[in-house]
Formats: structure tokens, sequence, C-alpha cells
């Protein structure tokens, strides 16, 4: 990953680098550059407070996308929480971003900003166990309803990884399963 | 076994009025195996006799997993998992996917293959609005409509058909151009079509447009305004309908798309009518641009030659060596991609389809996420339907073109 304080990127968009220059100096961001995208990385204590100005004060009504990458067996950032935010009135494009560390990862709930943010925190939750503080519907979303403290979206989580039942072990691996154990 | 819980009103109490908790208004259950729900979406109603108090979606039914399985293949192989997520919308996914690893690594995409990519995702736009307009017209009662408009989307199937093989999974749009060039039919199929579905609109709009009890059932409907669609990230013809001029072919013209001229319906009520006629007219439009991209259609290769990412074409295997050595790595290691994301955003039927792809150097994909628009769609329902009767909740639902396996993913 390549660091770089603002100004470095020849071909950024002047209209982008005047909100980015504004965002480092408010807030003390770091950002890189991937093709021709701007990855702005925020501290968690700071996110709601920027969303908030981007939204008010650079136009960005919309909140594309919200999600997480994982970068586990990496724990020092474990995750990326991603908010890709689109400015109609000025055709921009803008991803912010949150490091985690592993553990009990809690981000500040952005729903007071955009409310789609509440059904992709509650999806953040359900697929990656990152936790949604003062979040006002914190119900499971796409898992089934029951669901134990797995997050299948997190890289350590088993893909598609089913244990051969019979009679003798059935109990055994009831035990383990956290689906479908009929 | 699963302790299964009992649902008490404890679990909603935040989300349905006071009145709930007494027994004064009711709770009913709409779905997950409702007709009008489109697949298999649950509607938790708060009724107060027939009138909608509190609507409190629930999704997920028909989750499978496609984010976690694309992580788990090859890019090229992943891509079969994204014809199966918005299954209306089959070529568009792939467009979508296949702009996101070409812009991940960087690939160009020959003239030609742009142009039939943007005949394709046109046609798989009507495709989807036809089926939309069939299901809704169904919701109204409107038996014939339904009947009519899978009369002419078979007649896409059959092109689809002809290009690929498949009606419907066609995964025909690969990263770096298309699976092989088209058929000499393909345009004249093509041009039948469009000579042909000119009318067939028209017959649609003489059954629906000014018939007055479609018109009871839709004018002042689900009014969505501005702010409230944005706030809730809605896109695509709904963002429209509510008078918000965003098409991301106008406004961030991808493959080529700033070639054609072509309008994007915009209207201001906001209401389930206007989402009706901003559809309608879509289909319009569309047909202009399959005509414009036909008629300029370019001679040339159909995928890029760079061997590193695409695979060479079948007649090259039998008499190259290395063309066999590629071929075979490719599909059995395929290839790295560098550590970084992209976000592709293209427009949908329904609206924004965004796919975040990060890669972490090696062939497979670390992140694959699908921003999809029925999911941020949906999510507005509650709002739109508070005080209308369940009757127009089956019209707005119908009029916002939910696809559950966009939704669930």
């Amino acid at each position: 990953m390549l660091w770089m304080a603002a100004g470095a990127i020849a071909n950024m968009d002047k209209k982008l680098e005047t909100i980015v220059q504004a965002l480092q100096e408010n807030f003390g961001v770091t950002f890189e550059e991937f093709r021709g995208e701007i990855h702005v990385f925020m501290r968690v204590e700071t996110i709601i407070e920027a969303l908030t100005l981007l939204r008010d004060k650079y136009d960005f009504e919309l909140l594309s996308a919200m999600t997480a990458i994982d970068f586990w067996p990496q724990n020092s950032p474990r995750f990326h929480v991603i908010y890709q935010l689109t400015s109609l009135a000025r055709n921009l494009s803008l991803q912010l971003r949150v490091a985690l560390e592993d553990g009990e990862p809690h981000i500040p709930t952005a729903v007071g900003v955009y409310e789609v943010a509440n059904w992709r925190e509650r999806e953040l939750r359900d697929m990656f166990g990152i936790i949604p503080d003062g979040h006002p519907d914190l119900r499971i979303l796409l898992l089934p309803e029951g669901w134990e403290d797995k997050h299948p979206l997190r890289k350590d989580f088993p893909l598609g990884y089913e244990e051969v039942q019979f009679t003798f072990n059935i109990d055994e691996i009831n035990l383990r399963k956290h689906f479908a154990k009929e | 076994m699963a302790q299964l819980e009992e649902v008490s009103i404890e679990k909603f109490k935040h989300l349905v009025s006071e009145r709930a908790l007494t027994g004064e208004t009711m709770l009913l259950n709409m779905g997950p195996q409702h007709p009008s729900t489109h697949g298999v979406l649950r509607l938790l109603l708060e009724l107060d006799g027939e009138t909608v108090v509190n609507c409190i979606p629930d999704i997920g039914y028909l989750h499978t997993g496609i984010e976690k399985n694309m992580e788990a293949k090859t890019y090229l192989k992943a891509e079969v998992m994204s014809d199966r997520l918005d299954y209306m919308n089959n070529l568009g996914n792939n467009l979508a996917y296949c702009m996101a690893v070409e812009k991940l690594v960087e690939l160009d995409v020959p003239e030609r293959a742009q142009a039939i990519r943007v005949i394709l995702a046109e046609l798989e736009r009507i495709n989807s609005h036809l089926v939309w307009l069939a299901a809704f017209g169904l919701d109204l009662a409107a038996m014939s409509v339904f009947l009519y408009c899978f009369r002419e989307r078979e007649i896409i199937l059959d092109i689809k058909e002809l290009i690929s093989g498949q009606r419907m999974m066609t995964t025909y749009i690969r990263p770096g151009g298309l699976w092989r060039d088209v058929p000499v039919e393909f345009e004249t199929a093509v041009r039948a079509f469009l000579k042909m579905f000119p009318k067939r609109v028209d017959e649609y709009e003489a059954l629906m447009t000014r018939n007055p009890i479609f018109l009871d059932r839709l004018v002042g409907i689900g009014i969505l305004d501005p702010a409230t669609a944005l706030q809730h990230g809605v896109t695509g013809p709904m963002l429209r309908a509510s008078g918000v001029n965003w098409d991301l072919r106008k406004v961030r013209p991808y493959t080529g798309y700033e070639q054609y001229d072509f309008n994007v319906p915009v209207r201001s009520e906001g209401d389930t009518y206007a989402r009706y006629i901003v559809r309608i007219e879509e289909m319009r439009e569309s047909l202009k641009i399959i005509e414009q991209a036909l008629n300029k259609l370019p001679l040339g290769p159909v995928r890029s030659d760079n061997r590193k990412f695409v695979p060479p074409p079948r007649s090259e295997l039998g008499v190259s060596m290395e063309a066999l050595i590629h071929h075979f790595k490719l599909w059995t290691e395929g290839f790295p991609a560098p550590d970084g994301s992209v976000y592709q955003a293209v427009e949908s039927p329904r609206g924004e389809l965004g796919v975040l792809l990060a890669g972490d150097g090696g062939a497979k994909p670390r992140r694959c996420h699908w921003r999809t628009p029925s999911f941020d769609n949906l999510s507005v329902l509650p709002k739109i339907v508070k005080g209308h009767l369940v009757a127009d909740l089956v019209a707005i639902l119908a009029a916002v073109d939910i696809v559950l396996g966009d939704i669930d993913r």
C-alpha cells in the first residue's frame, strides 16, 4: 500500500482534492489512491463527524455501499469498514475507510447520518461481527433466526465444510454444528 | 435440535406502535410464501383494520452465501456466481463483475465487445422490465399483461440462447471481452425484435396506462420524496420517478454509453404510477440504444489478446503450444490480481449495481461485495406504505421491483 500526502497525486480530480484536503485539516487522515479511486483512512472516533461534514457541506447525499473487508490472518488491522459515498450534485465518489483491530470490533452507527446504514450495519453485524454501537434495531438480518455467534464472511469461517454424519457420531457433531440440526 | 424461540411482540416492540402492545391493532404475517412478495420475502404488518400502521420486512430466506463462495474461486470461475444473484439481470451482473475485474487488473476491452455488451445489457434491461411489468400486472389482477410480457420475453431469451446456448445463466460476458463472437443470425434476430417491440409496448400501454381501474390503484399511492429516497440509498427507476435525474449510463458513462443518444425518463410525482411510467419509457429508450449500437457495430476481435488474463480462443488450442499452456494455467491456477480494491458501479434495471472487488495478490479475490439495488430499494418500503391499505401495499411492493436473489445474495 502506498501512503501519500495530499497533493501528491498528480491527476486527482481538483474538486475531490479540496474535499480530501478539508478532511485532512479537520481529522488528520491519510489516504491512498488505487486505480483512480481515492480511499481515505479515518480514525474510528471521527467517522460520524466526517460523514456528517461530507453530507452537509460537500453534498455527498448517497451512501452507495457499506461493507467490510477481512484481512485475516493479519490482526492489526483485521478489518477495513468501507463507506462508499456518492455526490449527485457534484458527480463525485469518495471512499472512507476505518481500520479495526481483531477481537470485538465496534463502530459508531451511521444511521443518524444515512438511514440506509440501518440494514447495511445489521448485515455487517451478521456477516463480520462488527458491532454498530447505538444502532436502533440490531436484530439478525440475513442469517437464520437464532444464529449463534458465528460470522460467515470472516475469513476464519470455514466454507461449505460439512462433517459426515453417522449414527454413532451424530450427537457429537450436532453439538458442534450451528445450523441445520435436524 | 435448536431452540426455536416463540415469536413474541417483545422483539418488535421498538418497531410497532403502542396500540399493538394492547392488542388494539393486529400483527399479520405476509409471506414468506405469498405470491405477491415476488419470491420469499416476509412482511410483518401491523394493521388497523385494513390500514397498514407499520411494516417490518424480514429478508434472508434466499441467502445463498454467494459473496463467500466467490472468495473461494479464481476470478474467472467466480463469475458464474454473478449470474445467480439477480436472476432477472444475468448479463448486467456479468458486466458489472467483468468491469470490476478489468479495472483491478487493468485490462482493455475491444470496441466490438463493448458495443455487443451494450446491446446485451439493454436487451437484459428490457427483459427485466418485462418480467417486472408482468408481475406488476398480475398483482393488480391484469392477467393478460402477464402473458403478453412473457411472450416478448421469450424472444429475448431466444436471442440469449442463440449467442450462448443458455437462456438465463449465460456467463457470456467475460473479463476482457466476451466468451465468443455473436453468430451471424444475431443481428437479424435483434433487428426483428426492434421492429416488433415498439408496437407491443403500445399494446401494454393501451391495456394499462389510461385504464381507470389501474389509475385508481396507482396514482398518489406510495409517494416517495427525493430526500427520503437518497437517505435510504434508493437508486434506479425508483429514484428517477421521485424527480432525481441520476442515471449512471449518463453521468458516468461506461462501456461506451457516451456514444449513444438516449433520454433518461424522469418523473416528479414519486408515486407508484410514476414508477410504472418511468420503466415503460426506459424500455423505449433501450430500444434506441440497441438500434444505434447495432448500426455502428464495429468489426474486430471480441476479447482482449492479453493472454496473461484472457484465455485464448478455442481455435488456437489445437495448433499452438503456448495457447494450450495459457488455457491450462488460466483455468486451473487463475491469474494473480494486485493487492487493492476497486468499486465499479453500473446501472442495472433496478438501480446502481456496484461490485467492490478486493484482490490479495493471489488468484482469488479477498472480498467481492455486491452493492445490490433491490436491497436498498426495499429498505425504504416501511416508510412509503404507512397509512395505505393492504391492497395498496401489494401495488407499492410490485412497483419497487425487488428481486430476492439480489437482496439476499
